[in-house]
């Protein structure tokens, strides 16, 4: 495969690095004033270490514009920008939470975490320096990603915490494997459509319908679903694969049927999970009856009220960052971070948060457009969406537009297994708009 | 392929459009009733105590209220409301207190002092978009501190009240009242304080919360006979060559009931006749309540309503729904009844000439009448805040002094003037006047107060009050229940010597 001529549009007109390079100046100085707006809102002083942080974020950030352009010379100017701001204000907005708890180490952890994302970012893009190598390990991608995806569930090693059993501990450290597994999951979906494309695509059964032996994957991958929900009671997880897998099947195959088998398919499974599972049960009552007078002190129904009293408070344009209350929210720095931004920055700054992230979307599905390969093409699609629909997930459930799933929201949570996934995530999408890395260089 | 990620990109912006309309929904459409929520109290509070709230200032500068930082770190309460002379200014500033609500100037004022008023807009739309500590504005009153200290220090610790206005303005410029209390207990603290200091003043016998100055109603007394001569005035009656009977007991019509001057006494030395002035001077009951009967009910009511008192058809207590002299904090205005309470009641008519009976009133009203008189008759609504000002201090609300009405002519202001000088001068209020070097016009009163309680002693003036000098403070003082001299007490002896203490002040 490797000797096939680079196959995209874009490749013969380099990008203008100077697009890229303003807008990254832009969105450093957005993170920047949100950090020392915070401390000004909360204090009334820029944060002490406005300065060095300042110095890091900037110093990190542009060092990681560098490694763009360095191996990804062609890469899409917009995307690792629109990170970094989504990045800054999720700091800032950590830093106000955790400074108004007391518990500022909270916020510096997150910052180095941060760092440490950005770090697998510059490697991701580093060792890939052909996404179409990862085409060539298709079943082993797959099965890691399997295995991350249960290692939770492994005794000795997983961690169930606040009823979720989503963490695996090796040694000293504990982490989200499923973060990661979603990663690789999506690597694997693309290579595997891309392999099967011809043969989805092709044939029908009765009534346009696909074949039945056709409707293995789509049921092996409902299952699977199924299973993390049981095993892992991780509604989130289980939600993000199955609808990631759904939509790649659709992409790939061109047969929209597949789409609605899913979404039947969704909706059995949800209807499943509500009766089987009484987590499942608990998050839709506190969905439906967050402000029930009788109800309302009980912890799920008070934090999605608190969200929306917060929301509420903030109004159209918020009360100022750090002038909120939305340390009253339990969880506010992973879940119910966005209510923050709704309470603190208003509708104008909860909307403009989420044009951010259509930013990311619109640019991720752009780059799938200009890849003329089958699997660029579903690379950059499948992370796309998983972005897309990640954000969707926490952010209706905040609003209470769905039942509250705790995913977190993409660069700005709390969390640093999902800011180091989402960092090498934002590497491969970049890889894939860029093309492989010249040979010259590398 | 690329059809359907085309697709799929509207498809997802379709869900995105989702989240708008539930943001738009819960950050705007349903935002109030989301935040009236009672689970959202807590959050209320929180937000309200974020803003430093404005100062109330007196009009010398000096600091009645403003907001401190909390110096307990873990508090989420950022601020705390301060009252450096708590018990002073009580019955002016009111209380903030996060449990229960607002009083006085701290409600009446609040939109100035929280920052919301749209005067302050640009103020705190400034303070939010630099990410600053939003502040309310600066309410600036009419208050004197020097002079409120004065009159608190006067009153001493008498049950009653004193309040100073300034006739050609209506400003306020001190009112005092005992009891008091101590707003700083109900406004921060614990809970536990909070709730402990509520309860004790709210179930004080003695009503702390209720101001003697303005909330509450007594009879004036003789300090009536403001009304009284005022309507003979305006009526055409002479104040000097006019003559009534000047019998000892007065025998009232439809009734055997009769009415005596104060203490039983002659009136002007037992004179056949005597005249208003002289009546007046020396507060003799019967001349006024035979004034009062030749006026006749309309007369009387008509002079009393000009003065502000509201209608009422006693014994059905008609509840004046807003004072009828509008006022920034709540108050409750004098009383006087309608005429037809009297067609068949004339003793009463002979009663409320002497303001006695259903006439009702409270030391604000009795000196916005002095006022009055002192301002050639014209009325001044009284006046509590003069600006409002931002915490960059632009005024950006200004208050203008405001004319309630005229109650009595040029020429009658000036006879009243004359009659009450004379008050000072060899009249009721002589001794406790007597060296002073400032002729000051007043009016004493000494109103029954039920069976077997001491008098209610008053005293109303303004001075400076030589004809052609122009008024600069107009007082009224009312000592309840006898103050210091239980049932010998009168307006003259107690009341009097107060409000020249006030005077003496201020001039």
């Amino acid at each position: 495969m490797s000797e096939v001529a680079f196959p995209t549009s874009a490749a013969d007109t380099p990008r203008r690095p100077v697009t890229g390079l303003w807008l990254l100046i832009v969105a450093i100085a957005i993170s920047l004033a949100a950090y020392a707006m915070a401390g000004l809102g909360l204090k009334g002083r820029t944060p002490r270490d406005f300065v060095v942080y300042g110095l890091v974020f900037t110093g990190a950030f542009v060092g990681g514009w560098l490694v763009v352009r360095w191996t990804a010379p062609r890469a899409d100017p917009v995307l690792y920008p629109t990170a970094t701001v989504l990045a800054g204000l999720g700091i800032a907005m950590l830093y106000r939470i955790m400074v108004a708890r007391g518990e500022s180490t909270v916020a510096r952890e997150q910052a180095m975490w941060l760092l440490v994302g950005l770090a697998a970012f510059c490697l991701t893009l580093w060792f890939v320096r052909d996404d179409r190598q990862l085409n060539a390990y298709t079943y082993t991608l797959g099965l890691i990603g399997v295995v991350l995806l249960l290692l939770p569930v492994v005794p000795g090693i997983g961690r169930e915490i606040n009823g979720a059993r989503l963490w695996a501990q090796v040694g000293p450290f504990s982490f989200q494997p499923a973060e990661f597994g979603k990663i690789f999951i999506v690597v694997f979906l693309a290579a595997y459509l891309t392999d099967k494309q011809e043969l989805l695509a092709a044939g029908s059964g009765r009534f346009g319908m696909p074949r039945a032996k056709d409707l293995g994957p789509l049921l092996l991958a409902w299952g699977a679903s199924l299973a993390v929900l049981f095993l892992e009671r991780d509604m989130g997880a289980s939600l993000l694969f199955f609808g990631v897998f759904v939509v790649m099947l659709w992409i790939a195959s061109g047969r929209a049927a597949y789409l609605w088998l899913g979404l039947v398919m969704f909706a059995a499974g949800a209807w499943f999970g509500y009766l089987a599972f009484d987590h499942v049960q608990a998050r839709v009552d506190t969905w439906l009856h967050a402000l029930d007078p009788d109800k309302v002190t009980g912890l799920g129904y008070f934090q999605l009220a608190q969200g929306w009293f917060a929301m509420a408070t903030g109004g159209i344009v918020g009360t100022g960052l750090g002038q909120g209350s939305p340390t009253l929210i339990p969880y506010v720095g992973s879940d119910f971070i966005f209510a923050a931004f709704g309470e603190e920055l208003g509708m104008i700054g909860a909307v403009a948060l989420l044009l951010l992230y259509l930013i990311l979307i619109a640019r991720g599905l752009r780059v799938a457009m200009e890849r003329q390969d089958t699997f660029g093409k579903l690379l950059a699609t499948g992370l796309t969406t998983i972005l897309a629909l990640q954000t969707f997930a926490i952010v209706a459930g905040v609003t209470r537009l769905i039942p509250l799933t705790g995913v977190p929201l993409p660069l700005v949570s709390y969390g640093g297994s999902s800011r180091v996934a989402t960092f090498i995530m934002l590497a491969l999408l970049i890889r894939v708009s860029s093309g492989p890395m010249e040979r010259s260089r590398g | 392929m690329d059809r359907r990620i085309r697709r799929l990109g509207i498809g997802l912006v379709v869900l995105f459009t989702l989240l708008f309309a539930q943001l738009s929904y819960v950050q705007v459409f349903a935002a109030d009733d989301i935040k009236a929520q009672p689970a959202n109290a807590r959050r209320q509070i929180i937000a309200e105590y974020r803003v430093e709230r404005g100062p109330i200032l007196s009009a010398d500068g000096v600091v009645l209220a403003q907001s401190v930082r909390n110096e307990e770190r873990r508090s989420e309460l950022l601020f705390r409301r301060v009252y450096p002379d708590g018990p002073l200014y009580a019955g002016l500033t009111g209380y903030y207190s996060r449990i229960y609500g607002r009083a006085e100037l701290e409600q009446a004022a609040n939109p100035f002092l929280s920052g919301d008023a749209p005067e302050l807009a640009v103020s705190t739309f400034t303070d939010l978009i630099l990410g600053r500590q939003r502040k309310g504005g600066a309410v600036f009153t009419t208050i004197r501190s020097d002079l409120q200290e004065a009159a608190a220090l006067a009153l001493g610790d008498l049950p009653g009240a004193v309040v100073a206005i300034e006739p050609e303005t209506g400003d306020v410029l001190a009112l005092v009242a005992n009891p008091s209390y101590d707003p700083n207990s109900i406004s921060s603290g614990t809970d536990e304080d909070i709730n402990a200091a509520w309860e004790s003043i709210s179930t004080d016998p003695s009503q702390p919360l209720i101001s003697r100055a303005k909330d509450e109603l007594y009879l004036p007394g003789s300090t009536g006979k403001l009304i009284t001569a005022s309507a003979a005035l305006e009526n055409g009656v002479d104040p000097v060559t006019d003559q009534w009977p000047n019998p000892r007991v007065l025998d009232l019509p439809q009734t055997t009931n009769t009415l005596e001057n104060f203490g039983g006494s002659l009136c002007n030395g037992g004179s056949q006749t005597v005249s208003m002035a002289a009546a007046f001077q020396e507060s003799c009951n019967v001349t006024f309540a035979e004034i009062g009967l030749d006026l006749g009910a309309k007369e009387m009511s008509e002079q009393a309503r000009a003065y502000g008192f509201c209608a009422t058809d006693p014994p059905e207590q008609v509840e004046c729904e807003e004072p009828t002299i509008p006022f920034l904090l709540p108050w409750a205005n004098g009383r006087f009844p309608v005429p037809s309470y009297f067609a068949d009641r004339q003793p009463q008519l002979a009663f409320s000439a002497i303001g006695l009976d259903n006439v009702l009133t409270n030391p604000l009203h009795m000196a916005l009448i002095a006022a009055a008189i002192a301002n050639d008759g014209v009325m001044m609504r009284p006046r509590l805040i003069t600006e409002v000002r931002d915490p960059t201090g632009r005024i950006v609300r200004e208050f203008e002094p405001e004319q309630y009405g005229q109650p009595i002519s040029d020429a009658s202001a000036k006879e009243m003037r004359a009659m009450m000088l004379s008050v000072t001068q060899g009249g009721t209020a002589s001794s406790a006047f007597s060296g002073f070097p400032i002729a000051v016009a007043g009016k004493t009163g000494t109103a029954t107060n039920g069976e077997n309680r001491p008098p209610n002693a008053w005293f109303t003036a303004f001075a400076p009050a030589e004809p052609g000098n122009e008024a600069r403070i107009a007082v009224a003082v009312i000592v309840l229940d006898g103050g210091n001299l239980g049932n010998e007490a009168t307006g003259g002896q107690v009341s009097a010597p107060i409000a020249r203490q006030v005077i003496d002040a201020y001039l």
